[in-house]
């Protein structure tokens, strides 16, 4: 996983409530064997105007020219600006591996369901939860501002507006210590390793049976 | 020491460490792997330079994506005519040669549904934690094992750390007292169970299944009950360990031996929740009132006894359970106040991995034979668990007994219990299914599941409509036709 530090990037606005797992990702594209590659599908029934399928080459389909990811002023934006309950549904992890292919570093939102907050981090992306109030400002300025760009300092705990504005937000220590150090779960955990193998060999004498070369 | 339940007895054994804030890490004895959740989790691993922590506590095998016909199977993985699901098996093989995983691949006997191989290699033994990328793991608790279903990050961490981030959940005990009466099953036992704590009772929970009923069970009806806790929302169901689990486990390839086999009997017979333990929650069923049950809707606690009619939405106060009711009739295609047994099957599938093990075979060919399955059903399928479960059938003269009545005898895998193959149901037919789910589409676009016993399920193929297997025990039997 990438270390996450400081980040400063366009940001797209997705003005809708309750975004779903299948949204984000449609359950035509979960038969894949990879974690990458999901990028061109996100989205997918909002972004083209015909059905997608697995393996399709997405730049020939016809694009929804009225979806924000669509439109030129978004492009290559890093940081996505949406509304409450986002990532609600399954629990299935192709939902940030899709976001996160596609470019997205950030996901800012009045709320997030769940275990795709917890997905999320799992996979390096910062998701800030904002109130209400304020995530509607940044949606007002979005628009009236071509080329509107945040910039989101982790150590600090601060988004930063363009005029310069600085927004505070919350993050649990531990994610953010995994985001800063670039630590997933499994890095977490291999700390422990020492532990583990203590565990291991007294386990491994205690019930013997359970190791096949015991 | 207080008195301890079985879970967590199971816990305490397997306990690492624990951070402030209760997250545990917990060591994990195996994990079974298949297909479908498995590859993402092998790349991740790879892009990080990672090897697995200890390949001997792995076994993997092919069952979601497997064709069922023999056709199909002659070639094996190459065979496969969906491109996706030949991919998806051709990476599991890739993934576990290059790891060093021991598969049992398409055509190998021992292949199957995951849950069927782990518990008949003997590779799920009690007083282990048991991990694998899929829901239905709560079938080994049957075992006396700690056993969760995963999502596919955590197949990847277990890989690479051979442990666990966990919480631990609240004990809940169900029993079910008394004798079952004839004709009925473990599986009406637990859609019964389902019936009366819903879907969400179970949610929080590890459930340990208790009372004398269970004692009776065998470790096959025990493993019907386990799979389904994961439908009342637990996680986790337990059966504590006996002579019968250990019966069951005894000689199988990766059972302990010789010395070691008195050493791990010795230990396991500790696998009992104490006198006095603490349960959260508490559930009672009387074993003698249960009788064959039937779902009617698309959630499997939507279900009745196989002599009660469809339930009336009318007569429901809660708006929001009438709605809920008012949906599932419409998608179902049925009236209000149908008696179960009016609703006419277009198709039987047979088998899962909670009902596709020798004994529900068993149980489904006495109903069958001698007879033949009504002309208005389109299709009857049975689909044995495993290459061993199948062989272990022909050996009983069940196939003939199944091909005799028009039941097709198919290969080993999922196949219909979630169409991620080529078995699937059409939209609008209704079917008999001793699976696990009937969510909308689960069998198939539009398709219409009730889930029943597998003595339930021949006997609907029969009568081409639900019948109470109890009457038609008695019934005569046609001629077979040669
Ligand atoms: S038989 Fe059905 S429930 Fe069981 S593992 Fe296969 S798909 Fe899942």
């Amino acid at each position: 996983m990438q270390k996450f530090v400081r980040k400063e990037g366009l940001v797209a606005p997705l003005d809708r409530s309750n975004v779903d797992t299948d949204l984000i990702i449609p359950k035509q594209f979960l038969k894949s064997i990879k974690r990458s590659g999901f990028g061109p599908n996100l989205f997918d029934e909002l972004r083209y105007l015909d059905e997608g399928y697995p393996g399709q080459d997405c730049s020939q389909r016809p694009k929804n020219p009225d979806f924000v990811l669509n439109q030129p002023r978004y492009e290559g934006a890093s940081v996505l600006l949406a509304r409450s309950n986002f990532g609600c549904g399954s629990s299935r992890e192709h939902a940030p591996w899709a976001l996160e292919d596609f470019g997205f570093k950030v996901i800012i939102a009045p709320s997030f369901a769940d275990i795709f907050f917890n997905n999320a981090f799992k996979n390096g992306l910062l998701l800030i939860t904002l109130d209400e109030e304020t995530v509607d400002r940044l949606f007002k300025e979005v628009e009236a501002n071509e080329g509107y760009r945040l910039d989101v300092d982790l150590d600090g705990q601060n988004v930063i507006t363009p005029s310069g504005e600085q927004i505070p937000f919350e993050v649990d220590s531990f994610r953010k210590y995994c985001l800063q150090n670039g630590l997933d779960d499994i890095g977490i955990t291999l700390e422990q390793a020492d532990a583990i193998r203590t565990f291991e060999a007294q386990h491994k004498t205690e019930q013997p049976w359970l190791f096949r070369d015991a | 020491m207080a008195a301890q339940t079985l879970y967590d007895k199971l816990w305490q054994a397997h306990l690492v460490s624990t951070r402030d804030d209760g997250t545990s890490l917990l060591y994990i004895d195996r994990q079974l792997l298949h297909e479908v959740t498995s590859p993402q989790a092998f790349e991740g691993l790879r892009l990080a330079g990672r090897t697995p922590w200890r390949l001997d506590a792995n076994l993997a095998t092919a069952d979601h994506n497997v064709p069922t016909t023999s056709l199909e199977r002659s070639e094996g993985v190459d065979g496969i005519k969906d491109n996706v699901s030949r991919i998806q098996v051709m990476t599991l093989d890739d993934n576990c040669q290059s790891f060093g995983i021991e598969l049992y691949s398409i055509n190998d006997l021992r292949q199957g549904i995951v849950h069927v191989v782990g518990p008949e290699q003997g590779a799920t033994l009690p007083g282990m934690t048991v991990v694998c990328g899929d829901s239905h793991t709560s079938t080994h608790g049957a075992f006396a094992a700690l056993s969760h279903g995963i999502g596919t990050s955590e197949v990847e961490h277990v890989m690479a750390t051979q442990c666990l981030l966990q919480r631990k959940m609240k004990n809940m005990q169900v029993r079910v007292e008394g004798e079952l009466g004839r004709g009925v099953t473990a599986k009406d036992i637990v859609l019964a169970v389902i019936g009366k704590i819903g879907t969400a009772g179970g949610t929080g929970y590890a459930i340990e299944f208790a009372g004398s009923a269970i004692r009776d069970l065998s470790m096959e009806g025990r493993m019907t009950i386990c799979n389904m806790s994961i439908e009342a929302g637990a996680r986790v169901g337990l059966v504590a360990a006996d002579e019968t689990t250990f019966d069951y486990i005894r000689n199988r390839p990766f059972a302990p031996r010789a010395e070691q086999w008195d050493a791990a009997v010795a230990y396991w017979r500790n696998l009992v929740s104490d006198e006095g333990a603490h349960f959260d929650k508490i559930v009672e069923l009387d074993a003698a009132e249960i009788e064959p049950q039937v779902t009617w809707g698309t959630s499997p606690e939507m279900v009745a006894g196989v002599h009660d009619s469809v339930p009336d939405p009318a007569q429901e106060s809660d708006a929001t359970k009438r709605r809920g009711i008012e949906r599932a009739l419409e998608y179902m295609g049925l009236e209000a106040n149908q008696a179960i047994t009016d609703i006419k099957l277009d198709c039987v599938f047979i088998g899962s991995c909670t009902n596709s093990r020798i004994e529900d075979l068993r149980e489904a060919a006495k109903v069958a034979q001698g007879r033949r399955v009504a002309s208005s059903v389109k299709l009857a399928m049975v689909v044995p668990g495993s290459g061993l479960v199948k062989k272990q059938a022909e050996k009983e003269g069940l196939d003939r007994i199944f091909k005799e009545a028009g039941f097709e005898w198919r290969e080993p895998g999922c196949s219909m219990c979630l169409a991620m193959n080529a078995d699937k149901l059409g939209a609008g037919e209704h079917c008999a299914s001793t699976s696990n789910r009937n969510f909308e589409g689960r069998q198939g676009y539009g398709g219409r599941t009730h889930l029943v016993s597998p003595a339930m399920a021949a006997a609907a193929a029969i009568a081409g409509h639900f019948v109470d297997v109890r009457d038609f025990d008695q019934a005569p039997r046609a001629a077979v036709s040669a």
